[in-house]
């Protein structure tokens, strides 16, 4: 496979540290610059100072945040080229939005080192950053080589392995196709790349899910309180939290925002939502509040239901697999054999702990564990290839293979960085172990 | 030492006739020395030429008025065109060749090339100074001086045949091994290895029951290699298919401590796409047949070659096991199959000109640079040529790309990544496969070969008509266009979504080809077959070449930016000790090149670049 030794496209990475922060920083580079930071933050940016702007993404016109928002002008910036940095609330969660958004308006998110790369090629360094380019190499060699011990030890999973071995075969059965026409091979090819090639999008597909709860591991699950108002979430969330996160009073509708409670369940890290109490309001604000829980809630890893006696449903929030129904407000009922709980009394809440932690550990054993987000982005762009493969060979259009092989290349060009180059002579291996070929 | 010739080309096979013709082509006083002058073209191997990427390539030689397509047109007494039923581009012409025929016709092509001189005699070493070669050393004592050599030695250095037990040095059969050239390389220190590889026993055809077996003929309408040929010279035939049986199996297992590839006697790699019949016997033991094609040699000769049974058992065994076979029983083996291991240069020790970077001046092409094909040592020939010429005239050097033709993808793999077994062209080692077609080889290559000056005005005449015509009808198609109603009126079903689609982009919609476009559009009514095949291959791919020509643009700004040659990687501290021994042994000369190195990373490149830039800080490594 090819490997590009110039870098292409508008790039972006997060410039601070991960994990919590009072801001966090974006570089952006590349020659698009100016015009994504227009469509996400408005135009008139005047060079190299700072405003303060509302970062909007450009599709749902959802705010994101409100950040201070720089652009340099190429040949005045860090890497040499149009380049800008967005100084975002340190919030995990923001990071995140802002990031999607960047990858939905088609950048791409940079590999290491490849800022200073570019910094090198425009002649934007002097001796003594180029020397300390050397110690970025021995790092970056430093984790290579923990990652290859890590796979020694059979830490990283199997199934990268295993793509790497079913995307060789893929191909190599769609190259016997092509290559070897004259020789005696299987007349059933065809319908066998196909079904491989099905069987590793339905893997990748799974290992996308596995992406999710390793992003899940690092930064918290999410388990939103739901519940009628005035049903006692706040309570239980302050319970939960020890202290007073949310106010609470006896007035239904006090919460409008949504309320995050960070803590660690059997070892889990979890973030408790309190959302603001479903129920038909006239209060614009309220409505507001509520639009946002439904979308929360939904959102949400897992969904604990409060519920009051005769009152079972919750408009707008569906129940989902895996979810908890719990009695509120459980200390005044009399009949105590069900399952429910209380944040005035903490009845019930250990039983409510151990139910949350045993069905988010069921959930992380079932799926594979893939760790970043550029990964996830390689994974799915590996995906549409894939079913564009699959799609060419069961087509009408008599299954051109080499187009097909063409899309597959793509997928496999995707994947690289996750499962290692893969060689064409390892294709060719795999074909000539398979098949008796040559004369 | 006055200077004999401007360039030397050692060897008449395959590269060697090639690469004298294309150094003379380049304006070059040119010499080709071979043993025998009625070796020169001989086909050692298989009488086929092409084939999936190989044909390719001989598309590609002819489109820079190379010689082999011409010559094997005139030769060839079968044409198949193979994948007729798949795309395009994986598409590959080949012919089954009379090798008397093709032997006589390079011969006289040779002969009737200007600027080149046959020697016959035997190199049996070279000259130097200074790191600088002078000339080649004759069997006879006498040397002569070239400015530039090219050896194309092909399995010569060191050779050994093996048959059963048996040893015998030689570098085919019947021709004596050089064993003092390839000790001088040794001196040089030229990185040298092993390879092996075999061919099948030759057969009798009239001791051959043709009649048991089943025909396969040529196509009916042949597609001729070269761009200038228009229809066969010779009287055309078929091919036949057999089988091996249980039978057979039985017999080479029996035998098998016997075979001298079997027995223990090789320490060298075989290619694993050209297995010997005692390889796929022990490799694919649930396979209870194996196919034969039963080639004729010639149209005057009675041999014949059994494509698919090479083999290094004993005599007696190749005897029995060929009379187990349908069709053979009688036959009568009129020259024994064998294995040849032989010595050959690291090409990773090579420039993308072919030099050696052990000896300056001197060139290396063919099998001895690891490969193995009529059509690789040919492809590998004329870049060696065409460069050893311009060195000795002092013009710039030539460089084939990965993007433009299959004979830069092998020159790129073969210097980037060397070779573990002989190496053989296929359409899947090219990335750039949907662009590079045999179709549109002389698209892609004679207007650079017009360039260096290597192209004849008649084929320069013949390409300036072709791409003329080719020009008017795209234009027609791009400025000619309908709504979907009209196409639907046509017969063409698409979505109505008011768009207008040009002729091209119709094209693209299956079953609408150019036939049907003139229905449309008479002013297409005078389009030829050859332009109307080009414009729908186009058409074809059109999704994916301008991604492709996306690719191939940063491809060529990679090649632009240069590395100095004495680039001193091992003091490079940062990089990896595998890396620092990787760069050190192929030194890429471009940043291309250094970045299809196995293992290489973003920041090990801008260290490199960074270490290019400041032993060169007036000039940006870029420009």
């Amino acid at each position: 496979m090819i490997f590009q030794a110039i870098s292409e496209g508008t790039i972006f990475a997060p410039a601070t540290a991960k994990g919590k922060s009072a801001v966090a920083i974006i570089r952006i580079s590349g020659k698009h610059t100016l015009e994504i930071l227009t469509n996400i933050s408005g135009v008139n940016l005047r060079p190299r100072e700072m405003v303060l702007r509302r970062i909007i993404h450009p599709k749902n016109r959802e705010v994101l945040d409100e950040a201070l928002v720089v652009y340099f002008p190429k040949g005045r910036s860090y890497t040499g080229e149009d380049s800008a940095e967005l100084h975002l609330h340190g919030s995990r969660a923001t990071l995140k939005a802002v990031m999607s958004c960047l990858l939905d308006e088609g950048l791409r998110m940079a590999e290491p080192g490849e800022f200073t790369y570019r910094a090198l090629l425009n002649g934007q360094m002097d001796l003594a950053q180029i020397e300390g380019l050397g110690d970025l190499i021995e790092a970056e060699t430093e984790t290579q080589r923990k990652q290859a011990q890590r796979a020694l030890d059979g830490e990283i999973s199997h199934s990268t392995i295993s793509w790497k071995n079913e995307l060789i075969h893929c191909l190599a059965l769609l190259e016997t196709e092509i290559e070897f026409s004259e020789e005696e091979i299987p007349e059933d090819i065809k319908n066998q790349t196909i079904s491989t090639l099905l069987g590793l999008r339905d893997t990748l597909l799974n290992e996308v899910k596995g992406v999710d709860m390793a992003e899940r591991l690092r930064d918290g699950f999410e388990v939103a309180i739901i519940g009628p108002p005035n049903s006692g979430k706040s309570t239980l969330l302050n319970y939960l939290a020890g202290r007073e996160a949310a106010i609470t009073s006896n007035y239904a509708g006090t919460t409008r925002d949504v309320l995050e409670v960070y803590m660690e369940v059997e070892g889990l890290p979890v973030c408790f939502l309190d959302t603001a109490g479903i129920r038909e309001s006239s209060d614009p604000i309220e409505k507001i509040g509520i639009e946002k829980t439904k979308k929360r809630a939904k959102d949400a890893d897992l969904r604990i239901f409060l519920q009051e006696p005769n009152l079972a449903t919750f408009p707008g929030v569906e129940w989902q697999e895996g979810d908890l129904k719990l009695m509120a407000k459980v200390d005044l009922v009399k009949e105590n054999d069900l399952k429910g709980v209380s944040g005035l009394t903490g009845q019930g809440v250990n039983h409510m702990l151990e139910d949350i932690a045993r069905e988010l550990e069921n959930r992380i054993e079932k799926v594979g564990v893939m760790n970043n987000t550029r990964q996830r982005q390689a994974i799915e762009r590996a995906i549409t290839y894939l079913v564009k493969a699959e799609l060419e060979l069961a087509g009408t259009n008599n299954g051109r293979s080499e187009i097909a092989a063409e899309e597959l290349r793509q997928a496999i060009r995707a994947l690289e960085t996750i499962t290692g180059a893969i060689d064409i002579e390892q294709v060719l291996g795999e074909i000539f172990s398979n098949f008796c070929i040559g004369k | 030492m006055t200077n004999h010739f401007d360039v030397i080309v050692v060897g008449g096979g395959h590269a060697g006739c090639e690469a004298a013709a294309a150094s003379a082509r380049a304006g070059a006083d040119t010499a080709m020395i071979t043993l025998k002058y009625d070796g020169i073209g001989q086909m050692s191997c298989n009488p086929a030429i092409g084939g999936l990427g190989k044909g390719h390539l001989v598309r590609e030689i002819d489109a820079l008025d190379g010689i082999m397509g011409v010559v094997a047109d005139q030769a060839a007494i079968q044409f198949r065109l193979l994948n007729r039923r798949k795309g395009p581009a994986v598409q590959g012409p080949r012919a089954q060749m009379d090798r008397v025929l093709y032997r006589s016709a390079m011969q006289k092509r040779i002969a009737k090339t200007t600027n080149l001189t046959t020697l016959e005699g035997e190199v049996v070493d070279i000259t130097y100074a200074n790191g600088k070669l002078e000339g080649v050393v004759l069997a006879d004592g006498s040397t002569l001086a070239a400015k530039t050599v090219v050896l194309t030695t092909g399995t010569f250095l060191r050779g050994i045949i093996r048959l059963g037990q048996k040893a015998t040095p030689a570098g085919r059969v019947g021709d004596s091994s050089a064993v003092r050239l390839a000790e001088r390389l040794d001196e040089l220190g030229f990185p040298l290895g092993r390879l092996k590889t075999g061919t099948p026993p030759r057969l009798d055809s009239s001791t051959i029951n043709w009649d048991a077996l089943e025909k396969q003929p040529g196509d009916e309408v042949p597609e001729m290699f070269s761009f200038l040929s228009a229809k066969p010279q010779a009287r055309q035939i078929s091919c036949a298919i057999t089988h091996t049986n249980e039978q057979t199996h039985a017999i080479i297992r029996r035998d098998l401590d016997k075979s001298a590839i079997y027995g223990g006697y090789f320490e060298s790699t075989g290619p694993r796409y050209c297995p010997s019949i005692e390889d796929k016997v022990v490799r694919f033991p649930d396979r209870n047949k194996h196919q034969i094609f039963l080639e004729p040699e010639g149209l005057t000769t009675e041999l014949v070659y059994p494509n698919g049974i090479s083999t290094s058992l004993p005599e007696e065994t190749q005897v029995e096991f060929v009379q187990s076979i349908n069709g053979l029983e009688q036959a009568r083996i009129t020259q024994f199959g064998y294995a040849i291991e032989y010595d050959y240069v690291d090409p990773k020790s090579l420039r993308y000109t072919l030099e050696t970077r052990n000896l300056e001046n001197l060139f290396l092409a063919g099998q001895i640079n690891g490969t193995t094909g009529y059509e690789e040592a040919a492809g590998q020939g004329l870049v060696a040529g065409i460069n050893a010429a311009r060195k000795a005239l002092c013009q710039e050097k030539i460089q084939f790309l990965r993007s433009d033709s299959y004979i830069g993808v092998m020159i790129d793999d073969l210097i980037t990544r060397g070779v573990t077994e002989p190496y053989r062209m296929f359409t899947s080692r090219a990335e750039f496969r949907l662009s590079l077609r045999a179709d549109n080889a002389d698209q892609r290559l004679t207007p650079k070969g017009i360039e260096w000056g290597i192209v004849s005005t008649e084929r320069k005449r013949n390409f300036d008509e072709k791409s003329r015509k080719l020009e008017y009808f795209r234009e027609i198609l791009v400025t000619k266009s309908l709504s979907p109603s009209e196409a639907r009126d046509h017969g063409i079903v698409m979505s109505k979504d008011g768009v207008r689609r040009t002729g091209l982009d119709l094209l693209t919609y299956p079953g609408v080809n150019l036939e049907k476009l003139v229905e449309i559009w008479p002013e297409l009514y005078e389009i030829d077959m050859k332009t109307a095949t080009l414009l729908e291959n186009d058409a074809v791919y059109s999704r994916y070449l301008e991604r492709q020509n996306q690719e191939a643009k940063s491809l060529v700004e990679d090649e632009r930016c240069k590395i100095p040659d004495e680039l001193d990687y091992m003091s490079m501290k940062g990089l990896s000790g595998e890396l620092r021994s990787k760069l050190n042994e192929i030194r890429p000369e471009t940043l291309g090149q250094a970045g299809r190195i196995e293992g290489m990373t973003p920041s090990a490149l801008a260290y490199i670049l960074s270490t290019v830039n400041r032993r060169n800080p007036l000039g940006h490594a870029r420009n």
